[in-house]
């Protein structure tokens, strides 16, 4: 048997959020280490491009309005006292993060330079050119690695082992070698990113499959909001790879096939950079009334200029010259609105606690609920590198005086072992999960996407009903030991499959439409009935719904209007 | 579009043949867009579970996808398929400098082991500000042109120094180094990073590239390392750092030149290990020495000038006052 490892403050994910939870739990002095599927530079982190919010005070910037301006972003289900403490923070978090040595942009002073962003009355996103989020990203894993932290790289968790309701470790697979691995510890920390992949297509990076919600959600915890999922307005066509908000933050315009800038008609104010359910959902209309081209509009960056376009959003030029074979310098891109982010997640406090003992919550994963019913952009990195923080600082406090739950080790390990041979020993026919994967995705993306309603959301309910029952005997083709993708597929998608469910079962409750939750049944917001959040709990049949109120401390729902 | 995939599979845990490299075709239709990763995942999705790889974004951001393709390294993910294919066929192999760990997956450790040599992390000395630094734009776009890396290994996979050195700390890591010591917030309080430069002009730093330029054609992202690494060896010099064979090299270089219009060859060397002094470096030459002697390869013993030697001495002069600019900006971080 393999030697057991422990540690007092285990993060699971080394994304952005992940690797700030990790290091501030080291710096508390817990004794602490982090595991990825893969190695923390591929995290999804990556894909952010636009920028991070912040307000910075001595701009003439306010947090309060930074605050206000996420609230209505979130079309008032965000808790605001978790709004609050992401805002007062940003400014604090943004410069930390310069000192380590992101190379954000300058303005002409040699001071943090701003660009606009969807939903914000005034420009406070701050960036590195168009790949913010790999800036990052790369300097939060070269803190990691001053930080002493220990690393296990490219193992996947397989199952959140809690004892007498409180964390206890994890299984994971090591995934070169192919070992199950236990790993003890007092408290785990969850930060694997959203769950995207269960839509086809997504902007999502492939690793994307809801890891970390599935094992609460199994665990007994509460998701939240899992209806509330983001399609972004600009993705691009055939591949659904993004186009970052950063070029309509430059000022492109969308058009549609007659070269109309039709935002005038759903946003006169903010135009293109409305909300991004707005813009999204204005999108679809338009395309759906038959004024798009092969069920897409234009992105027109061309007024822009080349010098501009070279040195802010290059990576973005450089993907649609690889990926759709055109120069946005010269012509409009065809882009659609696509499945980006998901705002609900695994129900946490400001603290990142989720409600099972010992177990925290930061980053897409997690829903402390500062996003609500739709994420500005740019809030998304400041929410990993605030939240991840504050769980590492309350796991490492937490677990300083506690001792390592007991739990019956060789009988777990000999569970969890059994229950991955059993998987390996399948007979090899039946549906692959590459097959599972997309019916689902496809399903999802047909009936709980822009536009929604009861007919067609339970007509997903049913289809995941089906999956699930083609996922029992779902065979993995791969017997060999390292580097088993074929088997790490096949586990992911029992994590989706359990996300989508929720997802599915909380767009179908919610009978109003608020932020990306878009019923044409119900096409208004109901504030008498609906201003709650949907929490979602395993039940023998699928998931349970309860209610919880939104925490409202000073700013009062209004209508909403760009 | 019909297209064959040949991919070199190895798995060297299995027991009998497939320990070893073997090629397996995998004919496939997929769209005229399509990348190389495309087909990939297609075939590991539809065809054939047990091949492995690393892939993650499918926009060259996490770096996941970086192998041999038509025996060039490159990111599958931005490899549009119809654009390499040859005669109906694109070969694909794993990554090279680094072991196989299955298929197209290589061990990464030898990678990391050098990115953390480096220390790759911002060392500021002296006190922070309270806001953020002062530095100019241009200062942080030049940077931003390196910490662009993806950290994909596609350099380190063609780098010909690090195929037979593994000692050699490799573009990558050095393109990482650049990205500090270029950096107007690391170092002292003129944004010279002392310490670095002088570690990176040890052996297995700066000066053991070979100016191959492989790394500057594999690299997807535009980070150029080689010409990162040609910035260093000027910084390190300018900060004094001669006292070792790069820099000695690259000075008997130019003072050969300069006198005689022409390279010294016999004393190039010499020189290059600091002069008769370094009898231990000098007696390394011999065996090198005896074979080209044997073969009659040895450069005349009397050095003659070029014809108009006068005119090289004239170019060396006017450009002796007038140093090229450095490529290097160190703007100060206060002003």
């Amino acid at each position: 048997m393999a030697e057991v490892l422990q540690h007092d403050v285990l993060v699971v994910g080394a994304g952005l959020a992940g690797m700030r939870a990790a290091i501030a739990a080291r710096a508390g002095g817990a004794n602490t280490a982090i595991i990825s599927k893969v190695h923390p530079v591929r995290s999804h982190s990556n894909a952010a491009q636009g920028g991070i919010n912040a307000a910075l005070l001595d701009r003439g910037d306010d947090w309060e309005d930074h605050a206000y301006d996420t609230i209505k972003g979130s079309d008032f289900l965000g808790d605001q006292d978790a709004i609050e403490v992401m805002c007062r923070q940003a400014g604090a978090s943004l410069i930390d993060m310069e000192h380590m040595g992101v190379t954000f942009n300058r303005d002409d002073d040699g001071r943090l330079g701003t660009r606009a962003f969807g939903g914000q009355r005034r420009a406070r996103t701050f960036f590195v050119g168009d790949f913010t989020g790999q800036a990052l990203l790369h300097v939060m894993f070269e803190q990691l690695i001053k930080s002493g932290v220990q690393r296990y790289e490219e193992w996947f968790v397989t199952a959140l082992i809690m004892e007498d309701g409180h964390a206890a470790g994890v299984m994971a697979l090591e995934i070169r070698t192919g070992e199950l691995h236990l790993i003890r510890a007092k408290s785990v920390i969850l930060a694997t990113g959203g769950c995207g992949r269960l839509f086809e297509p997504s902007t999502n990076a492939l690793i994307v499959t809801g890891d970390g919600m599935g094992l609460v959600y199994n665990a007994g915890g509460q998701l939240m909001d899992m209806e509330m999922v983001q399609y972004h307005p600009t993705t691009l066509a055939g591949s659904g790879v993004l186009i970052s908000e950063a070029a309509r933050g430059e000022g492109a315009y969308l058009r549609d096939k007659d070269g109309n800038r039709f935002m005038e008609k759903y946003a006169p104010n903010m135009m293109e950079l409305a909300s991004r359910d707005v813009v999204s959902r204005a999108e679809q209309t338009e395309i759906n009334g038959g004024n798009g081209v092969d069920g897409c509009v234009y992105l027109d960056c061309t007024h822009l200029g080349e010098a501009l376009i070279m040195e802010k959003l290059s990576q973005i030029r450089e993907i649609g010259i690889d990926l759709a074979g055109t120069d946005m310098i010269r012509e409009p891109i065809p882009i659609r609105p696509g499945m980006h982010y998901i705002m609900g997640g695994i129900k946490t406090d400001i603290e990142g606690r989720t409600n099972l003992n010992g177990v925290y919550a930061a980053g897409e994963c997690a829903n402390v609920s500062v996003h609500g019913g739709n994420r500005l952009g740019a809030n998304s990195l400041l929410d990993t590198i605030v939240f991840g923080e504050r769980a590492g600082n309350h796991a490492s406090e937490f677990t300083r005086r506690m001792s390592y739950p007991e739990f019956d080790i060789n009988g777990t390990m000999n569970r969890e072992r059994r229950r991955i041979q059993e998987m390996l020993d399948r007979p090899e026919n039946g549906d692959r999960w590459s097959a599972i994967r997309r019916d689902m995705g496809e399903s999802m993306n047909r009936n709980v996407a822009v536009f929604r309603n009861e007919e067609g959301i339970e007509e997903t309910i049913d289809d995941l009903h089906q999956l699930r029952r083609r996922y029992e005997n779902v065979p993995v083709h791969n017997k060999g030991k390292n580097f088993n993708t074929d088997l790490i597929f096949a586990l992911e998608l029992g994590y989706m499959l359990d996300c989508a469910d929720t997802i599915a079962v909380g767009a179908l409750d919610r009978k109003e439409s608020r932020g990306a939750q878009f019923r044409t049944d119900y096409p208004e917001r109901n504030d008498e009935e609906w201003l709650h959040h949907i929490v979602l709990t395993k039940g023998d049949g699928g998931p349970v719904t309860s209610e919880l109120p939104v925490t409202i401390t000073k700013w009062t729902p209004e209508e909403r209007k760009y | 579009m019909d297209v064959t995939i040949r991919v070199k599979r190895q798995d060297p845990d299995a027991e009998g043949e497939r320990r070893l490299p073997y090629w397996q075709e995998y004919p496939v239709t997929i769209a005229d867009n399509a990348t190389v990763l495309d087909a990939l995942i297609q075939i590991r999705e539809d065809d054939d579970g047990t091949l492995s790889l690393r892939c993650s974004c499918r926009s060259a951001i996490c770096g996941s996808c970086a192998m041999r393709i038509n025996g060039h390294a490159g990111l599958a993910c931005k490899t549009i398929a119809n654009t390499v294919v040859q005669d109906g066929v694109i070969t694909v192999e794993p990554a090279g400098v680094m072991p196989v760990v299955k298929d197209l997956v290589v061990n990464f450790d030898l990678f990391w082991e050098k990115i953390e040599a480096v220390d790759p992390f911002l060392k500021h000395m002296g006190r922070e500000p309270e806001g953020e630094y002062i530095v100019s734009n241009d200062a942080m776009l030049h940077l931003s042109g390196v910490t662009a890396c993806i950290m994909c290994g596609a350099c380190v996979s063609d780098c010909t120094v690090l195929e037979v050195d593994p000692t050699f700390l490799g573009p990558a890591a050095l393109a990482k180094a650049y990205r500090f010591t270029a950096d107007p917030r690391d170092g002292d309080s003129d944004g010279v990073s002392m310490e670095r430069l002088w570690a990176l002009s040890e052996p297995t730093g700066v000066w053991d590239c070979t100016r191959c330029n492989e790394c500057v054609q594999a690299c997807p992202k535009g980070v150029a390392p080689m010409d990162r690494i040609m910035a260093i060896r000027e910084q390190a010099i300018q900060q004094g750092y001669t006292n070792n064979n790069g820099a000695r090299h690259t000075d008997a270089f130019t003072d050969s030149v300069g006198h005689s219009g022409r390279l010294d060859e016999l004393r190039l060397p010499i020189k290059s290990v600091g002069g008769f002094t370094n009898m231990p470096a000098l007696m390394d030459y011999m065996p090198v020495a005896f074979r080209a002697l044997r073969r009659g390869k040895v450069p005349p013993i009397a050095h003659k000038n070029v014809e108009n030697v006068e005119a090289v001495r004239r170019l060396f002069r006017q450009l002796e006052p007038n140093p090229p600019e450095p490529q290097v900006s160190n703007n100060s971080p206060f002003g």
